[in-house]
């Protein structure tokens, strides 16, 4: 026998690689993009499917270009899972040259360029986002009208959007979030109530089922130990404690309630699909609290006063350039470097 | 029950202890060559007292502790001398070591061992002797000489002694073997030790996935007034040194410092043992108890094998299926090293050989990119966030490495355990922290020289001013006679002027 010479530890965790943690992740956006599909159609379906292809083919390009071997990154499903985080934010029924320069953004620019998987301070999904957001703000700003207000497009509409956006007579409506944005004058519950949109349980019309989904994938993700609660939470906390400090019992020019907040636009898909992004988040468990509460206290700050109606893009990215900073000062204490007696 | 205390972090490995049928014990068939290395401690190599065509007798010192922080070496059994050379010896860096190689003659004579009949009247120097001329490290894998341990006199003193019988590596059961068949062995020797020290409390530290241990101790130590058997919760790594003292005590060992820094000594069982047997029997280190298992061989357990057995005949007993194996691991799984060589001896410190088949333990998969999961950091147990060190360590930045503790880092192998990218970061850390360890000598050598220069200089500086200072003395003595009118030069040309005239006169 030749002897193999190895270092320790021999042992390794029964199936745990990369491919399996972005196999979960992807497993877990299932109940979310069920819940849009029921209510917009097969769009984001369809969004997905096209732009993990193109996904795909970008990542191997780009190691190709890189001269790197290009089937085990292939494999490791990550740059899967930046397509469908990207698409999931898409709006459904978006045409395909949209996809193709968010996915090309996304994968070219958000991932290769640093370095690929592990390298890129930015995370990808969301730079294509907001190339795509300041760059064509029509086509980013369509969604479809939920089920329970109009029509919800089939197949073939998806198909029609996708590759022949001219011929394809969108029918689009506002979302709740960009109702709240262009409101003036009106009452807050006065608001919810004039427009159908508004009239979900919670947050508007199909928008809190879509974030119940995502809420119930990350508490699943969490289980598995896919990510820690810190940045979850972190967000959540600190969006709940802007909203209720700006909450004035609902005037025309006041912030919107907590529930609102918590379950409008992409809120939950942020907080456990996207600032869970290991690579450009902070990287100690109390970073990651501060890396969640600051991206929760930035969307609030956005949506209510800044120009766009969501913020989880802007907000994620503007924290991914403080990442490193807030890993600055928020090392774990170390065994044997704080002081405790013996309890002698 | 004495409250006892979590640690961060920590894996749950399949334990595998079954295997090796612990609590059971049986004699491993005498070898016919014994290869004997003169370090099978940490510290300085012994020193051989015999030569080659000497016949030895079991129990007699072959090799000689050399300075203070080192041990010797004995023979297990009787025979003659014949090599003394470098060989293969069981160390992670796979280099050579002298070693005293002994054909055994079978008749295993031994030298007549003379014990203490009442230890409690010695002084404590005359125990630590006998301890250290004993060769005893500790045999719980990491051989540090247990006098040094037991000498030491640090303010304080110790008040709590631990026997660590938690044996948190998988597959391992020689502790736990050793528990259950020599509990009162182990109670008598921890007595010697806490007299030795000073002990008020003796915790002998048990985890629960070994209940039949924990009840012979418990058994066993009713004997002894002072010791409380304590079980705790099953993880890895709970037996090391630092982690079983956060377990029991709720302290910490400082950075950088040693139990004894906190008033706490750790000693593993067999240990114990050994102290007891040297003491009361005389009898050196000689033999020790090693698990040999995994499932490339049809006998695995426990047997008490003569140190410098080699670690291929320790298999073939246990019956070895060499073509099942791509590798044999000295220790356990998470901490032991390959097996580079299987002529290579078992030794003080061999509380395991390791041999599994290709399926049990696979080869490494191949590494992939980090991506900063922090499941290292969870998996922690010295809270240390590995993902940032295995980047510094790549970036050989050695400040941010300090910065970040990497010399807190016990090598356990549980970040590595759970990365989802099979880095082997344990490499990365050793490698790292082989590099800060030169830069802390190299900087100690640059220390020393500049202050070395420093000195030279200012003492040439000195010697200059000195210098300078007669110089100006002189000078000033000089002006002052000018000044009273005896210039030296002037008086210096009216000698020779006057010699000269004297001169012409006489012609």
């Amino acid at each position: 026998m030749s002897l193999m010479h190895v270092s320790s530890p021999h042992v390794h965790k029964p199936v745990s690689s990369v491919e399996q943690v972005m196999r979960q992740v992807l497993l877990a956006t299932i109940p979310g993009v069920l819940v849009l599909t029921w209510f917009f159609g097969p769009g984001t379906i369809i969004n997905i499917v096209f732009g993990s292809a193109l996904a795909l083919a970008f990542e191997a390009w780009a190691l190709w270009l890189r001269e790197k071997d290009y089937k085990t990154p292939l494999r490791d499903h990550s740059v899967i899972v930046t397509a469908t985080l990207l698409c999931i934010a898409l709006p459904p029924y978006a045409p395909w040259w949209l996809i193709a320069v968010g996915i090309a953004v996304s994968v070219l620019l958000g991932k290769h360029v640093f370095g690929g998987l592990g390298y890129n301070p930015f995370n990808p999904a969301m730079v294509g986002y907001v190339v795509l957001l300041v760059s064509f703000p029509l086509q980013m700003s369509s969604w479809t009208e939920p089920r329970g207000f109009g029509e919800v497009p089939g197949i073939v509409d998806a198909f029609t959007a996708l590759f022949a956006a001219s011929s394809y007579d969108a029918v689009t409506a506002a979302t709740p979030l960009d109702l709240f944005r262009q409101n003036s004058g009106m009452l807050f519950e006065d608001l919810m109530q004039s427009k159908l949109e508004l009239t979900g349980p919670i947050a508007g019309l199909g928008w809190d089922w879509v974030n119940l989904a995502f809420l119930a994938g990350g508490i699943w993700l969490l289980r598995q130990r896919i990510f820690t609660w810190h940045a979850p939470v972190g967000m959540l906390t600190a969006l709940t404690i802007c909203a209720a400090l700006g909450y004035d019992e609902g005037s025309s020019t006041g912030g919107g309630s907590v529930l609102f907040h918590l379950f409008s636009g992409a809120t939950m898909f942020g907080a456990f699909f996207i600032i869970t992004d290991p690579v450009s988040s902070a990287v100690s468990n109390k970073g990651r609290l501060i890396f969640g509460a600051m991206v929760g206290i930035l969307v609030y700050l956005i949506r209510v006063h800044g120009n766009y109606p969501d913020a989880v893009a802007f907000g994620v990215l503007l924290l991914n350039f403080a990442a490193p900073l807030i890993d600055q000062y928020t090392q774990p204490t170390v065994y044997g470097t704080k002081k405790v007696e013996a309890d002698e | 029950m004495r409250q006892i205390f979590d640690i961060h972090g920590g894996i749950h490995p399949p334990e595998r202890k079954d295997m090796s049928n612990p609590g059971w014990v049986s004699d491993c068939d005498m070898p016919s060559k014994l290869v004997l290395p003169v370090t099978q401690h940490i510290g300085a190599p012994a020193r051989p007292v015999v030569e080659v065509g000497d016949t030895v007798l079991g129990g007699q010192m072959i090799a000689e502790a050399q300075g203070p922080v080192s041990v010797p070496v004995h023979s297990p059994s009787s025979g003659t001398v014949t090599a003394i050379e470098a060989r293969a010896v069981p160390h992670a860096s796979g280099l050579t070591n002298t070693c005293i190689e002994i054909s055994l003659d079978g008749k295993d004579e031994w030298i007549d061992c003379e014990g203490l009949d009442n230890w409690r009247d010695e002084t404590k120097a005359a125990l630590v002797e006998r301890v250290r001329l004993a060769g005893i490290a500790g045999l719980g894998g990491a051989g540090f000489p247990t006098a040094i341990k037991l000498a030491s006199d640090r303010d304080g003193g110790i008040h709590t002694l631990i026997i660590n019988g938690t044996e948190c590596e998988p597959y391992i059961t020689a502790d736990d073997t050793v528990m259950q068949c020599f509990a009162q062995q182990i109670v008598e020797g921890t007595e010697i030790l806490a007299h030795m020290v000073g002990a008020e409390t003796v915790l002998l530290a048990v985890e629960d996935n070994k209940p039949e241990a924990a009840d012979a101790m418990r058994q066993a130590a009713e004997a002894l007034e002072i010791a409380e058997v304590v079980t705790f919760p099953t993880k890895y790594p709970s037996g090391g040194e630092k982690q079983l003292i956060e377990i029991l005590l709720n302290a910490q060992v400082p950075s950088g410092g040693i139990p004894a820094d906190i008033g706490v000594l750790c000693q593993n069982p067999s240990t114990a043992i050994a102290v007891r047997d040297a003491l009361i029997d005389g009898k050196p280190v000689t033999h020790r108890i090693t698990t040999v298992t995994g499932m490339s061989l049809k006998d695995p357990g426990n047997r008490r094998v003569m140190l410098g057995t080699p670690i291929r005949e320790l298999l073939e007993t246990a019956g070895f299926n060499a073509d099942s194996a791509d590798r044999v691991i000295h220790g356990g799984p998470m901490m032991g090293f390959a097996v580079t060589d299987l002529d290579m001896p078992v030794v003080k410190i061999t509380n395991c050989v390791l041999a599994p088949t290709r399926t049990e333990i696979p080869p490494p998969q191949p590494q992939q990119a980090c991506i900063r999961c922090g499941m290292c950091a969870e998996a922690c147990p010295a809270s240390l966030l590995p993902q940032q060190l295995y980047w510094y360590a790549r970036a050989r930045d050695q400040e941010q490495l300090e910065r970040h503790n990497l010399m807190d880092c016990i090598e356990c192998g549980a970040c590595a355990y759970v990365c989802p990218s099979h880095i082997p970061l344990v490499q990365y850390y050793r490698s790292a922290k082989g590099s800060l360890r030169e830069a802390a000598k190299e900087k100690l050598r640059s220390d020393n020289s500049r202050s070395r220069f420093e000195a030279r200089q200012e003492r040439l500086e000195r010697e200059a001013a000195a210098r300078e200072a007669k110089r100006a003395a002189r000078k000033a003595a000089a002006e002052a006679r000018a000044q009273a009118g005896d210039d030296p030069v002037q008086a210096a040309i009216e000698r020779a002027k006057a010699k000269k005239a004297q001169q012409e006169a006489e012609q």
